[in-house]
């Protein structure tokens, strides 16, 4: 059975369905996000001593990080605009820059995850070290994830371009718009983990 | 709208995002260094939440078209953000809780 699917947009709301749906869940995932930040605040503000996150993390590492994941977003919504120009060959460019980058910062964070590891620091080593991997854990798994979208976008979902082009760009509108979200909460947990 | 002006439309979208990748790499260098500041704790922690906050809000409004979106997606995010606030002000009210006890 076909599930019925409304380009359009609905008259009461302005707005197709996928759209609603998508940032309902965002505004879920802002939750389940603050409830780990006000976890962060609850136990710095009662911690006696607080490490500074420059001098356990790695900087430059989290830095290039930012860079790559600021990158992907620009290429994200540049696959996106190519869509809407009709211009089949830049999308699959974009979106293949896109991954390719979501792919490189979990390279990236691998390794500075074996290098906290080889160097004895795990989560139950201080309560930073299990807000550290516990915040930068659930992201990570949001980028691989948000790659597994983008990735199916890139290669066996893109037939549906030939039947409903508007469907298509709408499905990667939609991916986008989870891939800021990934990127918008990589904005605070820099500053927040290794700056501070 | 005619496919012309349509296109010269997602153009025009394309500067502004390259310009905003400009602003959000520009900036998380200014993040890096002030890091390197010696200011107090509270003052390096406002000026770098103040800084994410302009990063956050430049990929909200251009990345993710906020600018342009409809009523109802402001609506459910003013409630969300109602709740966040909420929930991140627990943590405050106990500090001024065990601070007054």
């Amino acid at each position: 059975m076909e599930i019925p699917y409304t380009v359009s947009e609905r008259p009461d709301t302005g707005l197709n369905n996928v759209k609603i749906g998508i940032w309902l869940f965002l505004a879920s995932e802002i939750m389940l996000f603050g409830a780990l930040f006000a976890s962060y605040i609850l136990l710095r503000v009662g911690a006696t001593k607080w490490p500074d996150g420059s001098s356990i993390l790695s900087v430059p590492m989290a830095f290039t990080n930012t860079m790559v994941l600021i990158s992907s977003s620009v290429t994200m919504v540049m696959a996106w605009a190519s869509l809407m120009e009709k211009k089949l060959g830049r999308y699959r460019l974009f979106m293949g820059l896109t991954i390719v980058l979501g792919l490189a910062f979990l390279v990236i964070k691998f390794f500075e995850y074996r290098a906290k590891f080889h160097h004895g620091l795990h989560p139950s080593t201080s309560t930073f070290m299990a807000l550290y991997f516990t915040l930068t854990g659930l992201h990570a798994a949001h980028v691989a994830g948000g790659i597994g979208i983008n990735a199916y976008l890139w290669g066996p979902g893109l037939k549906l371009w030939e039947r409903a082009p508007q469907q298509f760009t709408n499905r990667v509108e939609t991916a986008g718009l989870f891939w800021h979200f990934v990127d918008l909460v990589w904005i605070f947990l820099f500053p927040v983990l290794y700056l501070l | 709208m005619s496919t012309e002006s349509h296109t010269v439309d997602i153009q025009k979208h394309v500067r502004w995002y390259l310009r905003v990748f400009a602003a959000l790499m520009i900036l998380t260098v200014v993040t890096v260094a002030v890091s390197y500041l010696e200011l107090t704790t509270r003052l390096a922690v406002a000026v770098a939440l103040f800084i994410a906050t302009i990063k956050g809000s430049l990929v909200a409004c251009y990345f993710m078209h906020l600018i342009s979106e409809r009523k109802f997606i402001y609506t459910v995010l003013i409630v969300t953000v109602i709740f966040f606030v909420a929930m991140l002000l627990g943590p405050v009210m106990t500090q001024i809780n065990s601070a007054g006890a």
